[in-house]
């Protein structure tokens, strides 16, 4: 389990313990977490499931694909340099600790 | 309890049903909510059963849309395998299977399709597999077990959307696929012609067969678990396993006993109303009357996801309609397609890119305007296409021709 931590769009957190593997999203959508659309389950296809990185931790999580980049051009809110599809990460034991912060809107 | 008091019965668990009882909870409606499930799971995605659920890349968990716990946390009375068997709109309430009645003040239908079959009855036409739920896929995933056991192909009955996956996700497992199309070309309603050709050769190069204008004059199961196809032509086909992805028909059936309005489909406007008061549908079991008197049946995620929101607000009296852009998605072998938009009745077809390659889109023009875009691995195209279509500006054909222009510029602000 990697514990990672879910500011939503209210600004209240939650930290949930993600099973390896696993994508940030899907653990978020399933625990019901507030705030992440995630409209195409993960099929990195939609956009809708758009969340900030903690900047100082950015260098730690796996680069985005050519389709992740193309699709963050589309994202409602915001895109800032630590924008990812939280589809596209998955739980591993060094994002231990990550925080990831919830736009206001995704669609 | 009085009549009165407010509850909301959602019939269907799906991704509409799910959408819609979320969506009471987070605009302050704090009467009971129960949700009907026919299934005997919590609400679930389907898109990945005819591909990483069939190929094994997913679990259980990992499928499932919301863990029962927030469902209970959000005080959604959600019921695993219940049947609704009857609506009783003087009363106000739905009759369940085994007899017992829910009054509602408020009912949602959500209650989605049924993949048809082919008109073969017996052990032969059950020998053909269909996919929807969680059960048919593990069906399917335990007959491809079988086809690799005893090196039989599948034999995929159907060339859309989902036969096709279904092919590509056996191809990943190294199984033989043949794949049946009555049709001359893949998806003809959706593709144009050189679409369907691109897809054809990227199957083709999966190593699928593909057989076209098949009509299928027999089906026979063979004694030790085979299935046996004979097309009218003479040509016969032996599958460890056989799939068919014909379409689907709208679960209208209730609401029609009920005497509303339904045509191939629970008759909704943009908001999702239906005919009777009090009464709202979303998702696969609807069809959408549009402003110029048209029908439109969509097959969506994101169909099921804005209507049921919209559904939902209808019910708590605040009219919200569902007017964004169409779009669906389709993943096989490495190729992602996503179509934003309705191609049908377009007049003029531009690609943009190169159809060679393996990145391109095929941009839809009506009397000069676009109306749809089909993305091959080109994610920033479908992304601006569902910014630009239905917006106050079009680009034109010679701009979409020109590789110099940034459609970007046309962006809805």
């Amino acid at each position: 389990m990697v514990q990672i931590t879910f500011v939503e769009p209210s600004g209240s957190s939650t930290e949930l313990n993600v099973p390896e593997g696993w994508s940030l999203m899907q653990a978020a959508v399933t625990n019901g977490v507030d705030g992440i659309v995630a409209e195409c389950g993960g099929s990195c296809v939609c956009a809708t499931c758009h969340v900030y990185v903690d900047p100082e931790r950015l260098a730690e999580v796996l680069p985005p694909s050519e389709d992740e980049i193309e699709l963050l051009d589309g994202v409602k809110a915001e895109r800032r340099p630590n924008s990812r599809l939280s589809c596209q990460i998955k739980a591993t034991p060094e994002l231990a600790g990550l925080t990831i912060t919830i736009p206001e809107c995704q669609t | 309890m009085t009549q009165s008091d407010p509850h909301i019965v959602i019939v269907g668990a799906g991704q509409a049903g799910l959408q819609a009882a979320e969506t009471l909870r987070s605009n302050a409606f704090d009467g009971r909510i129960t949700l009907l499930g026919n299934e005997p799971h919590p609400p679930y995605h389907r898109p990945p059963l005819s591909k990483a659920w069939l190929t094994d890349e997913l679990n259980p968990g990992q499928l499932s849309i919301r863990d029962v716990s927030v469902l209970e946390r959000k005080n959604i009375d959600f019921r695993a395998g219940v049947r609704v068997s009857a609506i009783d709109i003087e009363d106000r309430s739905v009759l369940l299977h085994g007899g017992d009645r829910l009054a509602y003040t408020g009912l949602m239908l959500a209650t989605g399709a049924t993949p048809r079959r082919l008109p073969h009855n017996g052990a032969a036409g059950d020998a053909i597999r269909v996919l929807r739920s969680r059960e048919d896929a593990d069906r399917i995933a335990l007959g491809l077990k079988d086809c690799a056991e005893r090196e039989l192909p599948l034999i995929v009955i159907g060339g859309g959307f989902i036969g096709l996956e279904i092919a590509a996700s056996a191809r990943k497992l190294g199984i033989a696929v043949t794949v049946l199309e009555a049709a001359p070309r893949l998806l003809e309603r959706a593709f144009t012609r050189e679409l369907s050709d691109w897809y054809a050769q990227l199957h083709l190069s999966h190593g699928a067969h593909l057989v076209f204008d098949a009509r299928i004059a027999s089906i026979d199961a063979t004694s030790d678990g085979a299935t046996t196809i004979q097309l009218a032509d003479g040509r016969s086909f032996v599958a460890g396993l056989a799939v068919a992805g014909i379409g689907v028909r709208p679960n209208d059936e209730l609401a029609q006993a009920a005497g509303i309005a339904c045509d191939n489909g629970i008759l909704v406007d943009d908001c999702g109303c239906t005919s009777a008061p009090n009464i709202v549908a979303a998702g696969d079991c609807t069809v959408r009357r549009l402003s110029d008197g048209t029908l439109l049946r969509l097959e969506s995620v994101q169909n099921a996801v804005e209507q049921g929101r919209a559904a939902a607000l209808a019910l708590l009296g605040t009219r919200k309609p569902f007017v964004a852009t169409p779009w669906f998605w389709s993943d096989q072998y490495d190729i992602k397609l996503q179509i934003a938009g309705l191609s049908r009745g377009a007049d003029s077809h531009v690609v943009r890119g190169d159809m060679t390659g393996h990145s391109f889109s095929i941009f839809h023009f009506r009397a000069g305007r676009l109306i749809a875009v089909d993305s091959i691995n080109a994610a920033k195209d479908h992304m601006l296409a569902r910014q630009i279509i239905g917006g106050e500006v079009s680009p034109t054909v010679e701009q979409v021709n020109d590789p110099s222009f940034n459609l970007a510029t046309l962006r809805a602000k």
